[in-house]
């Protein structure tokens, strides 16, 4: 079980950002052009960029990796060598036995066939002999759950169930190593216990899963080790939890690209508990987030939003000091302004990114967005799950028991049952 | 090299999917159905017809059925060049998801739309034998080159539509000059005339590989004569060498297809 399926050595892929030239209509020109003026060929060179640099791992048959990092990390780009659809540009990739992608999972379907031609098309795009495909047809259709529809044009399909034929034929490859990217996301949630319960097969069949997702719960309950990607360099590689906590604390406080250029600027936010500045709560724990505003030009009627967002759920609450009864206040350029806001995290276990943003008076200038400004983790006790904690309690229960006449109950054994099971 | 070969032969059965959809999709699309197949041959043989036609009213000499039968002939490979060198130079582009989204041998889109225009030119022969059957234009020992000098073109326009698929994938344009090129080709390429109407200057335009093979046809169906050996080898020579020379360009700019589409 330990031979290596994928070796990735020092792999580096560059991309040319800007212009291509993409006809022969300005290649022509500029070639000539390039003959007399040296400096133009220079100019290119520098709109290239290192879409991944040094990245080296290795996948073992029967291991989950899962590769984690923001927009941009190179998450995609490192899956595409992998599936070889484009070539690193230095560096080697080794894939041993067959690959299969859930990527795009319909991308090889033609509106225009039924869906059984269809699978047989998409089932040889993907590697796959019509044999192998004739035997699996009728499980490939069982899987879908559209057997009605199989002779149907798939242009009539609604996009889940065209997403679902294309992941059916998909997961029906034997694959050695199986890549997937997000796929998760389509079907409704029997599909995607399906989807689950097909890769954990695959793994369970000793195949290597490379696994590229933005849900750090379903990376943490799959892959043994995880790796994350920041701007094409690789950061961390090693166990889930480890990675998934540095790539969320790196997260924090890294403002989005809005409003560089706003008048008034978040210059810091803080989230702490009693004791000081803090990551961690309990459920139910106060925090206090302090906020720092200052103007880079006079501005006036300025509030705070203070909101927090989740991964999967969005929003999850909203306040502004406008709303909460401070009204709004006039800042001078240079002046700094601070308020804090102190509230009760009521959330079940999980991570949350509590956001800060500076508006003018009823939303109609946004000046700075940070989001999120952070990242907490809230733990709540066992017994209570999703994303919020309303702090439930049973405090009355009772089993009325079905009178029989053989054993005719009595009243005090059904209340001395209610007792022990409150006790 | 041979890696390169070994893996296409492993995909062979996606060669076949894939000129199964062209040609399924095809035949739905139109209501005409395999009318289709036959319609631009028609189209050509009733041109050629109406050139002969002029031709002989100001030569002052009669229209011949050899005449008719020989553009009737030609008129089925010609429009098996185009219409595969058409659709494999848009083969890459028209599958822009499949050539970003999962690896295999791409030169399978080309060689698809080639075999799928096979089709199509083997359904017009089909039509085109109760023709000539229907002209008594009867038999010879010739007719066996016709495998020959057919499965040479499907060579050539094999090689050509591997090369401007891939150059089209990179410039927007080709699609342009090669739909120039195949307009006005049917001029360059002794299709409504012969080549021995131009005296001479006839040898010139052997010089476009496709000349030589269409004459050749002409020549082994219509006129029961051998076809001129030494410009046929020169046709099959360009014909090899545009396969080899379009399969090593093919696969040479191959690695950047899905970064540059």
């Amino acid at each position: 079980m330990s031979d290596v399926v994928i070796t990735m050595e020092h792999v580096y892929k560059k991309f040319r950002k800007g212009e291509v030239y993409n006809s022969l209509r300005d290649l022509l020109p500029a070639v000539t052009g390039r003959m007399f003026r040296q400096q133009e060929l220079n100019q290119q060179d520098t709109r290239e960029f290192w879409a991944l640099q040094d990245l080296s791992f290795e996948v073992k048959a029967g291991e989950c990796l899962g590769i984690i990092g923001r927009n941009g990390a190179g998450k995609s780009t490192t899956l595409k060598i992998l599936s070889r659809i484009m070539k690193p540009t230095k560096g080697r990739m080794d894939v041993h036995g067959r690959l299969s992608a859930l990527i795009e999972v319909a991308a090889g379907f033609h509106q225009d066939l039924t869906g059984r031609e269809n699978i047989f098309l998409n089932g040889t795009i993907l590697g796959m002999s019509k044999r192998e495909i004739e035997s699996k047809l009728d499980q490939i259709i069982a899987f879908s759950g559209i057997e009605e529809f199989i002779d149907t044009p798939v242009k009539r399909y609604s996009s889940g169930m065209f997403a679902r034929l294309g992941f059916s034929v998909a997961a029906h490859v034997d694959p050695d190593v199986l890549i997937v990217d997000e796929v998760l996301s389509v079907g409704d949630y029997a599909f995607q216990q399906k989807c689950i319960e097909r890769m954990r097969n695959v793994l369970l069949g000793g195949a290597a899963v490379v696994f590229v997702s933005h849900n750090l719960r379903m990376v943490a309950d799959f892959c043994q080790r995880c790796l994350l990607l920041d701007r094409g360099r690789p950061v961390m590689m090693g166990p889930p939890h480890e990675v998934i906590f540095e790539y969320l604390r790196n997260r924090s406080g890294k403002r989005t690209e809005a409003a560089e250029s706003g008048a008034a600027q978040i210059t810091s936010v803080r989230i702490r508990d009693e004791n000081g500045e803090c990551l961690s709560f309990r459920s139910g724990q106060k925090a206090w987030i302090d906020v720092e505003i200052r103007a880079r030009a006079r501005c006036s009627k300025i509030s705070i939003t203070l909101y927090f967002i989740h991964d999967t759920a969005g929003e999850l609450m909203e306040a502004s000091t406008e709303t909460l009864g401070r009204g709004n206040f006039d800042l001078d350029e240079g002046d700094v302004y601070r308020c804090t806001f102190e509230l009760s995290l009521n959330f079940g276990s999980g991570t949350f990114h509590p956001s800060v943003l500076v508006y003018r008076h009823h939303s109609q200038t946004l000046y700075d967005v940070w989001e999120p400004a952070g990242t907490i983790f809230v733990c709540s006790e066992d017994g209570i799950r999703g994303i919020s904690n309303c702090f439930p309690r049973v405090v009355h229960q009772k089993i009325e028991r079905v009178i029989r006449p053989e054993a005719a109950p009595t009243v005090e054994q059904v209340n001395d049952g209610g007792q022990h099971n409150s006790s | 090299m041979r890696e390169q070969l070994r893996e296409f032969y492993k995909y062979r059965g996606l060669l076949y999917m894939l000129t199964y959809r062209d040609i399924k999709v095809r035949y739905k699309q139109s209501i005409m159905g395999f009318l289709w197949a036959i319609l631009m041959p028609v189209l050509i043989v009733l041109s050629g017809i109406v050139v002969r036609y002029a031709y002989a009213l100001a030569a002052h000499t009669p229209l011949q059925t050899a005449d008719i039968t020989g553009v009737a002939v030609k008129s089925l490979p010609w429009a098996f060049l185009v219409s595969s060198i058409r659709f494999s130079c848009l083969s890459l582009i028209n599958n822009k998801e499949l050539v970003t989204k999962i690896y295999f041998p791409k030169e399978i889109f080309p060689l698809a739309a080639t075999l799928a225009s096979l089709f199509d030119f083997v359904i017009a022969a089909g039509a085109l034998l109760v023709f000539l059957v229907v002209m008594h234009i009867g038999w010879s020992m010739y007719l066996f080159w016709i495998p020959v000098l057919v499965l040479t073109t499907v060579l050539l326009s094999a090689g050509v539509g591997m090369i401007v698929s891939a150059a089209s994938l990179y410039f927007r344009d080709v699609k342009f000059i090669v739909e120039v090129f195949l307009t006005f080709g049917i001029f360059f390429t002794p299709v409504f005339y012969d080549v021995s109407m131009l005296g001479s200057k006839g040898k010139w335009l052997l010089l476009n590989p496709a000349s030589a093979l269409l004459d050749g046809l002409a020549a082994c169906v219509a006129r029961h004569q051998s076809p001129d050996i030494p410009w046929f080898g020169y046709s099959l020579a360009c014909s090899l060498l545009a396969l080899l020379g379009g399969y090593i360009f093919f696969k040479h700019l191959e690695d950047g297809f899905a970064e540059s589409i």
